[in-house]
């Protein structure tokens, strides 16, 4: 096996690793944005939000995302009649999917916290909004940093599935790579690797965080 | 300073509250006993409306706090609380955890609610803990800062839920001394507790409740040396020994 080929088409790899990590970016933020959303209105008393937010996640975890993906890239320029970049339709497919998985890890950190918490801080004079945000949401955060790597991590890994809508991101561009040099197995150990040091490197990050986190856990 | 109305609570259909009247007044330590399930915490939970009544009206300086029109945010921050469990915020720093409420409700600087802190801090001696955060902290510790955390919004009343139910033997003391010191500095107190001897020195008026009634009340010589109900003699007699 060798990989003498990547003197010419190292550039493929490149651009894709940027257009990967671009989506992973964009779709962890918006998925985490939307997914307290998701999470606060599946927990609030107003029937309709709640029923609003329990179907959504229902729908979006039982439908297969490459589904999700086609339904976005035909469905959302033909609803709003605008035309989108491609790659703004893999952030809003990718993004939208991660918000039900994240909403649901987020829904189950906020109850994991001690209901004491809730009721100190709402005795202080504290607004329900006051507390949730001060109180309850630090303190599940800490608590769900874990899932919610695991879900960074399967998100970063998943955005390949963009490729079929035609994204040049990393996946796409192995198998150009792959097309061009008429090698079909050695640049999808480049990828595999390049996918690893992303999320290898994230799930470090991510470790570093959680303990950083940990301060006045521990006792003397 | 405070009144309730026929004051009912029930959960499903078990019904906690069975018409509570009372009437607190200004500068008074009242002291909430009975038998476990007589219903005291939640009695005391409807003052600051932890508990929504499901019956009845609380009036708190004049105002029903009871009526939805009425803010009960602001009401609340008048009204101290302390809980068995202390439900400090593990995530802060004893200072951080004073300081808080002071600074996102009331919108104080934050020199300003540090001085408030460190004041209240030397006077339940612990202002060396200000860094430290709750998890390093001995029960008694964490309930001392408790307090401490809830006067810093310089309520009008403070309501102890049980506050030495969740400590150690040898802790109960400090936390009681501060209870008492803050008593003899005239604040407005409902304390419900298993703490005889705190009822006798320091209530003005004691309250024996059963079955989600009151059936007795008056002073603790009275109620102490004299009990008039059958069901408060009893206990009595099993707590007093």
């Amino acid at each position: 096996m060798d990989f003498l080929y990547l003197q010419k088409y190292y550039g493929f790899f490149i651009n894709g690793t940027v257009i990967t990590l671009l989506l992973s970016f964009f779709g962890v933020m918006f998925g985490v944005i939307l997914g307290v959303m998701f999470a606060l209105m599946k927990l609030s008393k107003n029937p309709l939000l709640k029923s609003f937010a329990v179907t959504y996640i229902e729908i979006i975890r039982g439908t297969p995302m490459m589904v999700q993906m086609f339904i976005v890239y035909y469905g959302l320029p033909k609803l709003t009649g605008l035309d989108f970049e491609d790659l703004t339709l893999g952030i809003v497919a990718v993004s939208f999917n991660s918000a039900a998985y994240v909403a649901e890890i987020i829904r189950a950190g906020i109850l994991s916290i001690d209901k004491g918490q809730m009721e100190a801080a709402r005795s202080l004079g504290m607004s329900h909004w006051l507390a949730m945000t001060n109180i309850i949401i630090p303190q599940a955060f800490k608590n769900i940093l874990p899932a919610l790597g695991n879900e960074f991590i399967t998100l970063i890994k998943e955005s390949a599935i963009v490729s079929i809508i035609g994204i040049h991101e990393l996946m796409y561009n192995t198998d150009t790579v792959r097309g061009n040099t008429f090698k079909p197995f050695s640049p999808l150990i480049v990828a595999a690797a390049i996918y690893f040091i992303i999320t290898f490197t994230l799930s470090k990050l991510l470790g570093i965080l959680e303990r950083r986190l940990r301060v006045g856990d521990s006792n003397i | 300073m405070i009144r309730t109305y026929n004051l009912q609570k029930s959960f499903g259909k078990l019904l906690v509250l069975k018409g509570i009247d009372v009437k607190i007044e200004q500068g008074e330590v009242v002291v909430v006993i009975g038998p476990s399930g007589s219903g005291k915490s939640t009695f005391l939970r409807c003052l600051n409306l932890l508990e929504i009544p499901t019956v009845g009206e609380v009036i708190f300086e004049g105002a029903s706090i009871t009526d939805k029109k009425n803010d009960v945010n602001k009401l609340r921050e008048k009204m101290g609380m302390v809980f068995q469990q202390f439900n400090l915020f593990p995530h802060m720093t004893v200072l951080e955890n004073i300081t808080l409420a002071p600074r996102k409700v009331k919108k104080l600087s934050k020199e300003e609610s540090d001085n408030i802190a460190f004041v209240l801090l030397k006077r339940i001696g612990l202002e060396d803990k200000a860094d430290a955060y709750p998890n390093q902290l001995s029960g008694g510790q964490k309930q001392r800062i408790a307090i401490a955390r809830a006067l810093a919004m310089s309520p009008d009343v403070m309501l102890f839920d049980e506050p030495t139910s969740a400590l150690d033997p040898e802790m109960v003391g400090e936390v009681l001394d501060v209870m008492k010191k803050l008593a003899s500095e005239g604040m407005t107190m409902v304390v419900v507790t298993h703490e005889m001897g705190f009822a006798k020195e320091v209530g003005d008026r004691v309250l024996f409740m059963d079955e989600g009634r009151i059936v007795e009340e008056g002073s603790p010589e009275a109620v102490f040396s004299n009990p008039q109900n059958p069901r408060t003699k009893d206990f009595l007699g099993k707590v007093l020994v």
